[in-house]
């Protein structure tokens, strides 16, 4: 349970940070709309974001080494914009903000607390990052990363390829 | 052996049935009849109209579907037969909601669990919403046709191991299960009836009364959104739509207008109260797109000792209303108790948490089980569901506030959950909350659970069933329609789908929007035709 003086601190703190995140709003929007959107597996903030974030989401199930994790890389990219696009119009405007957001540096300093570019962070920093807005006290960051954990656990599991580790036959074959 | 596709085969037959993505320009089309949305509503009335002598033209926003393109893969389903590829969420994101869209509606995707309306549910309307006509007795033999119609009946083959956990669970307890009713006809207990009967045993609208209706001369446009209707006076002159893209997310600039002498909304309890509000149409009650009821479901997954493979087999064959049953109706809220289907993308994506403890529960896969509470809101007064806005865009949002009394149905439902769970032997039993790591036993679930902080987005709850929003009642001052889905203002437009229930209904919705709506359409048709309205076949 919070304190009263911790759910201040967390107020004026969480305050701070969506000021932050409102003076960078425009910027955002313009790359959210520049990159339309995230739906394009080839779209460099999704690419940037999935193949960092994807891996710790997926820790324990996605493969270690390559050639197996070079490949894993490309299905969970393809497989989160595939699921992305299907998403309703309105979906599709809030995950592509979400990809921008992480994929700015000085917004992903700010807000998800990650200070190496994706390509360099740390399992541990993702991981940490991830733990951070599961438990935050701010819905918005406990929605984004409600967004990443279905995006990727939703593409990773819906691939065939995945089946097998989990013991899942696939649908029957009719005759 | 080869399956058929009796959709396919009635298409290549000549049957009336336009694709509007397709159209290269804009259109006019007129009818008796329009009816908006081919769902369970949809559905029926397009049967009976039709066998009436009314001509029919019948808009559905999703794409057509069929059982030849049922391959009962996940990946391909959400997206094509689900609202929002089966991601839609409430406006605070606290509720996913589960609802078809596609030709067939939500019958072409739901797990066929019938129930006629609990009679409790109707003593209720009656003495609530003025809804004097609203006895079992008078609507016995509406259900009994739609149980006709749609081989409505008893499910005797054996429930697979995720039910028969509730079973014996639940006995151990003294706690009493029934088998389900389910609208199948020659089923093969395969277990994916959530993405699309491959089999076409599922009794859906997709194989019984749009094939009817369009057999006899109805038109069926799908790909199409109803934008909104226009209003001269008193009256409905017409239904503006629009082509959606090919991905069915967005609309094109080709149009359809269409005219009729009557209107039927049918588009389910999000999209009918939405279609109101975006055409302007009178609310003097200011009741429209409020009061909408989801039965907030809470899932509770377990570990069992023997495999389960949760996705093989009738996915709901057993419920429990026991703890319905025994609590006042307008009370602290009841639940149901159901098993889901579990598939790899719906377990994975509903299971809380990340990295080696997720990939490690998913390793057990075919030993996991879960159950469902759906909670009974409505009733109580302070139960008073969610209201259906408009995005800029035009789309539908609902907004559906989670507060003490489903936290406090929520809390004790968890407890049932996991005491049946356990009874029936789990090794572990995980709460789907982003807190719980799981518990190893009944005593330390009921300390865990009592200790669990109830929250929006920390407590995730789920809705397959979306209903209210144009409450009929007999009072034109609370109510948006009356007891026969007449608009109390709007002369020539009915209202024929789940939004109508003043309530939730306390048990899986299908059955409750087949037999009111067969009562209320044939009363609409006599009074179109002038005759007495022709039975369902």
């Amino acid at each position: 349970m919070f304190t009263r003086r911790q759910f201040i601190k967390t107020g004026i703190g969480g305050g701070l940070l969506l000021t932050a995140a409102a003076l960078l709003h425009k910027p955002l929007d313009r790359i959210g709309k520049q990159a339309l959107v995230a739906a394009n597996p080839l779209d460099p903030s999704l690419r940037s974001v999935v193949r960092a974030i994807a891996p710790v989401i997926l820790l324990g199930a996605f493969p270690a080494t390559d050639p197996a994790r070079a490949a894993a890389l490309e299905r969970i990219t393809r497989g989160v914009a595939l699921a992305v696009a299907a998403l309703g119009a309105s979906a599709q405007k809030e995950v592509a903000e979400l990809f921008a957001l992480l994929a700015f540096a000085p917004t992903r300093i700010l807000v998800a607390g990650v200070s190496a570019d994706w390509d360099q962070a740390g399992v541990a920093d993702i991981e940490t990052f991830l733990r951070r807005w599961q438990d935050s006290p701010m819905d918005l960051l406990k929605t984004g990363y409600q967004a990443l954990h279905d995006l990727v656990l939703g593409a990773w599991y819906a691939d065939s390829d995945s089946w097998p580790a989990i013991g899942y036959p696939g649908p029957p074959v009719l005759q | 052996m080869m399956i058929r596709d009796p959709f396919q085969e009635g298409v290549a037959r000549g049957w009336k049935v336009v694709d509007a993505a397709r159209l290269d320009s804009d259109r006019e089309d007129s009818a008796d009849v329009v009816i908006v949305g081919s769902g369970a509503g949809g559905g029926i009335a397009a049967e009976i109209l039709s066998r009436s002598g009314l001509r029919v033209i019948v808009v559905e926003e999703g794409p057509l579907r069929s059982s030849r393109d049922f391959r009962m893969r996940e990946a391909e389903a959400y997206p094509a037969l689900y609202q929002e590829s089966a991601a839609r969420k409430t406006a605070d994101k606290g509720i996913n909601i589960l609802q078809g869209r596609c030709v067939g509606g939500s019958t072409t995707v739901n797990w066929t669990s019938s129930f006629r309306t609990p009679p409790a549910t109707l003593d209720f309307w009656q003495r609530q919403f003025g809804l004097a006509d609203y006895t079992a007795e008078a609507l016995l033999p509406w259900f009994e046709m739609v149980e006709r119609r749609l081989s409505i009946s008893p499910w005797l083959v054996s429930p697979n191991a995720n039910n028969e956990i509730l079973r014996t669970g639940a006995a151990r307890l003294g706690i009493a299960t029934q088998a389900m009713r389910r609208n199948v006809n020659g089923c093969w207990n395969l277990g994916y009836c959530g993405t699309g009967c491959p089999s076409n045993a599922k009794q859906s609208m997709l194989v019984t009364t749009l094939p009817a209706a369009l057999e006899l001369g109805a038109t069926v446009y799908y790909g199409l959104r109803a934008e909104r209707l226009a209003m001269t006076g008193d009256t409905v002159t017409g239904l503006e739509c629009v082509a959606m893209d090919a991905a069915g997310i967005r609309p094109r600039t080709q149009r359809v207008r269409l005219r009729a002498r009557h209107f039927v909304l049918a588009g389910g309890a999000i999209g009918s109260p939405a279609l109101l509000l975006r055409s302007g149409a009178p609310d003097p009650s200011a009741q429209l797109g409020r009061r909408t009821f989801l039965h907030p479901t809470l899932v509770s997954a377990a570990l069992m000792e023997a495999a389960v493979d949760g996705y093989s087999g009738t996915p709901q064959s057993l419920y429990s209303d026991h703890f319905l049953d025994n609590l006042p109706i307008d009370g602290p809220l009841g639940y149901k108790l159901e098993a889901p289907p579990l598939h790899p993308v719906l377990f994975a994506t509903t299971l809380q948490g990340f990295g080696e403890g997720h990939a490690a529960l998913m390793k057990q896969f075919s030993h996991a089980h879960a159950l469902l509470a759906l909670l009974r809101d409505g009733f109580n007064v302070a139960s008073r569901g969610g209201q259906v806005r408009l995005r800029d865009d035009g789309t539908p949002l609902l907004d559906y506030p989670l507060d003490d009394v489903i936290w406090d149905g929520a809390r004790r439902a968890l407890l049932s959950m996991a005491e049946i769970q356990f009874a029936a032997g789990a090794r572990k039993v995980y709460a789907v909350h982003e807190q719980c790591s799981g518990w190893d036993s009944w005593a330390a679930a009921k300390e865990g659970i009592a200790r669990l902080p109830l929250r929006p987005l920390a407590l995730r709850l789920v809705s397959a069933h979306v209903m209210g929003g144009c409450a009929m009642g007999g009072d034109a001052v609370r109510s948006v329609v009356d007891g026969r889905g007449r608009h109390h203002q709007l002369g020539n437009l009915t209202v024929a789908d789940g939004s109508l229930f003043p309530t939730s209904i306390g048990a899986n919705p299908q059955q409750s929007v087949y037999g009111i709506v067969a009562r209320n359409i044939s009363a609409l048709a006599q009074s179109l035709s002038g005759r007495p309205a022709a039975a369902l076949a």
